[in-house]
């Protein structure tokens, strides 16, 4: 019985955590193009390396 | 990237952010193209690229304006166009706060579930009571967060005396978790949060996907809208050319008209000969020659040389006006069209609601106390609250909607889906709609190979819109272009180039003959090339298709009726011609009054008003802005086929979700008599719900199968 009072308050963490990713990702556009960014892996950065 | 070095040179200040539709993105080099070369022009700071909708937003200062920077995008070989100012954040909104909203459903349904399954699994005395405390402490801000659609819809509908899906479940999500609130409270053996959760995680799933697919098409179409005759180049007192736009034009300005752009104001012309396309207009398919003194009307293409036009009458009076005033009044029935979900909802909702109160009456008359008979009634609303009903058309129409995005046919809405299922009868414009609506060479037998490749190096190198056909043609033909060098283009002659020490040239034909046509000279040879405004490939078939479908077709055409009449006998139609857009509007009404629902299919201004009144409607991708608008789905590419695909898939997602609705019915048959008796516990409830709602998704996916 005691470990509940650990575990749901992990779980509840957890899931908390990923819903405040989940705020951030839509806030801050990530899905605001999702064709483009499975384009952009293919292009090079030519500034950045080489 | 490299803008970060540019952007030290701006002030942060004097920085514009404007945006531009580039339709001819493809691939991933094209970002890194346009996003590394802009900002290496004077004004420009950056250039952030959004591939999904085609756009480009440049961030710029005063020294460049829109019209450069759309040049400096043509020298990097993407036709562009600016956008007006963000007119779709709105909708994007939306769906940004569906889909949070499923997110915190989500999560609140998980965590309950967690909570739900020890209590089911057995957990009894301070350990239920403590769990019920937390999923209460859960669901209230969840149900109050991710609950608002539904609760502000259905309060819509309640203070209209109407009721909609919406109404049955905000009843059911707030009564639910009003009686588990009391059970929490007493320390009751029964709380329903994980159900209310769940409920509202299942419909908001349905929501987003539908906000999505209206996105995706809206995007989609916004893409394709061509943003032109939104202004026109004017001539200055000091000669100079200067950019104005549409509504800033006055009477008496003298605009320049290059060759392929569209005319932004009705004038006279004062300077130059040309051919104006009234397609857009009238649906004549004949270029009309014009020259010094002759009226042009704003729509209107200029297809091949550049003029001067006096300005006229500005947009408020143009011939377009006239258009627009009669699509506002045809539109107007069809937002009196009530989608089949709300009409389910209408028997349903007073149904179940009657139910309901039948089993507490019932059980108080049973001698049930008062707070058995309302946790019974209320289990009958929770076990009937339409979770099945309110995915089964929503799921249904978004497969339909990307099968069809597949094919190439842009739906705007779950509702013009329903409506072209009832399609009976289909009406068709000619030119653009049956016809290409682009020239297109007649016959290039005559050249051989070494010729049309040079035809076609030529031809890319030209704005021209003969130019521009022929080098489509011949690419579709998959003609490599030879080496041309030394191209240089006159506007009004031709385009001239070298090819191999031999002086080569496209250019207009020195004998006029009938009909557009270019010249194509190598050396001292030289060729005719016609051009005509071909059939769509597919058209025969398409029409055919319909047929079978048990939709007949007929051409409703503002073209003359000798052209329109010899299309109707190669088709094999009923055909009427010379209609102006008032005649197709009234026919399209007295159609409807007859009980027919017809499809219209059209691209020009002049059929706006038809395909505003239509039953259902859908416009070509290269059809006038004012039709795309107009329309319910936009089909892109050449073919005509995806029209046939639409009604095949728009049949077969009604019977889907008539399938859905059967089901959900059938299986209220079943479990309200349970609820009734008292025998639902929030297992059977959570089972019975997901159960319900993962058939009538299943079964919508079937569709990705239709219209094989």
């Amino acid at each position: 019985m005691t470990g509940l009072v650990f575990l749901i308050p992990i779980a509840l963490g957890m899931g908390a955590f990923g819903l405040l990713a989940f705020f951030w990702a839509i806030r801050s556009g990530q899905y605001e193009d999702m064709d483009g960014a499975a384009n952009r892996i293919l292009t090079e950065d030519e500034e950045n390396g080489e | 990237m490299n803008a970060h070095a540019a952007m030290a040179a701006f002030d942060p200040d004097t920085l514009q952010d404007h945006r531009f539709t580039v339709p001819g993105m493809r691939c991933a080099g094209c970002i890194s193209k346009i996003e590394r070369e802009l900002p290496l022009q004077n004004g420009i700071a950056g250039a952030r690229v959004n591939f999904s909708a085609k756009r480009v937003a440049v961030s710029h200062d005063a020294t460049i304006d829109e019209a450069g920077i759309v040049r400096v995008l043509e020298r990097l070989g993407f036709e562009a166009q600016p956008v007006a100012a963000n007119p779709l954040a709105q909708d994007d909104a939306e769906t940004r706060k569906l889909l949070l909203a499923v997110a915190v459903a989500g999560f609140g349904m998980m965590n309950i579930m967690l909570l739900s399954v020890s209590v089911w699994s057995g957990a009894g005395g301070v350990t239920r009571d403590l769990f019920h405390w937390l999923s209460a402490l859960i669901a209230i801000p969840v149900i109050a967060y991710a609950g608002r659609p539904f609760f502000s819809s259905a309060l819509m509908a309640l203070r209209y005396g109407r009721t909609n899906m919406d109404v049955p479940i905000s009843i059911g999500v707030l009564l639910a978790t009003g009686l588990s609130i009391h059970e929490t409270l007493t320390g009751g053996e029964h709380a329903y949060f994980d159900g209310a959760v769940m409920l509202l995680f299942f419909l908001l799933a349905g929501r987003a996907l539908d906000a999505a697919m209206r996105d995706k098409a809206r995007s989609g179409i916004a893409a394709l809208l061509s943003h032109m005759g939104r202004g026109a180049s004017v001539l200055s007192a000091d000669g100079t050319a200067r950019f104005v736009k549409s509504e800033d034009l006055e009477p008496g300005m003298i605009m320049i008209v290059a060759a392929g752009e569209t005319l932004a104001a009705d004038g006279r012309i004062v300077e130059g000969i040309t051919s104006i396309d009234n397609a857009m207009l009238t649906g004549e398919s004949q270029p009309e020659p014009v020259s010094i003194g002759m009226t042009v009307h704003a729509g209107a293409a200029n297809i091949s040389d550049p003029v001067r036009v006096e300005i006229t009458a500005v947009s408020g009076d143009t011939a377009i006006a006239e258009i627009a005033r009669l699509m506002d009044e045809a539109g107007q029935s069809r937002s009196r069209y009530v989608r089949i979900a709300d009409r389910a909802a209408r028997l349903y909702a007073p149904a179940v609601h009657s139910l309901a109160l039948l089993s507490f009456i019932g059980w108080m008359v049973a001698g049930a106390g008062w707070h058995q008979s309302l946790t019974i009634a209320i289990a009958v609303l929770i076990i009937t609250c339409p979770c099945a009903l309110g995915l089964a058309v929503p799921a249904a129409q978004v497969v339909a909607a990307n099968t069809l995005l597949k094919r190439g046919l842009l739906i705007k809405d779950g509702s013009a889906l329903e409506r072209l299922a009832e399609a009976d009868m289909a009406l068709f414009d000619k030119t653009g709609t049956l016809t290409v609506g682009k020239m297109r060479p007649v016959d290039l037998s005559g050249l051989d190979h070494t010729g049309r490749a040079i035809a076609l190096a030529l031809a890319q190198s030209s704005r021209h819109p003969l130019s521009k056909g022929l080098a489509a043609a011949l690419s579709a033909q998959g003609v490599v272009p030879l080496p041309v060098s030394q191209i240089t283009e006159t506007a009004g002659d031709g385009v001239v180039g070298d090819w191999q020490g031999v002086p080569v040239a496209l250019r207009r034909p020195t004998a006029g003959g009938d009909g557009p046509a270019s010249e194509l000279s190598i050396g001292g040879k030289l060729f005719t090339i016609h051009f005509t405004d071909a059939l769509r490939p597919d058209a025969a078939e398409t029409l055919a298709q319909l047929g079978a479908l048990g939709i007949p077709s007929q051409i409703i055409s503002g073209d003359r009726s000798q052209v329109v009449g010899a299309m109707a006998e190669t088709l094999n139609l009923m055909a009427t011609g010379e209609l102006s857009p008032q005649a197709k509007l009234a026919r399209l009404q007295s159609l409807k009054e007859a009980g027919h629902f017809p499809l219209m299919v059209g691209d020009g201004l002049n059929d706006g008003p038809a395909l505003a009144a239509a039953h259902v409607s859908i416009a070509p991708g290269t059809a006038s802005d004012v039709s795309q608008q107009a329309a319910d789905a936009v089909f892109v590419g050449d073919s005509l086929r995806p029209v046939g695909s639409a009604i095949i898939v728009a049949r077969a997602t009604m019977r889907i979700v008539r399938q859905n609705f059967a089901f959900a019915i059938g299986y209220n048959l079943f479990a309200v008599p349970i609820a009734m008796a008292g025998l639902v516990t929030p297992l059977i409830a959570a089972i019975a719900m997901s159960l319900s709602s993962l058939i009538v998704v299943a079964n919508s996916l079937r569709l990705f199968r239709a219209a094989g």
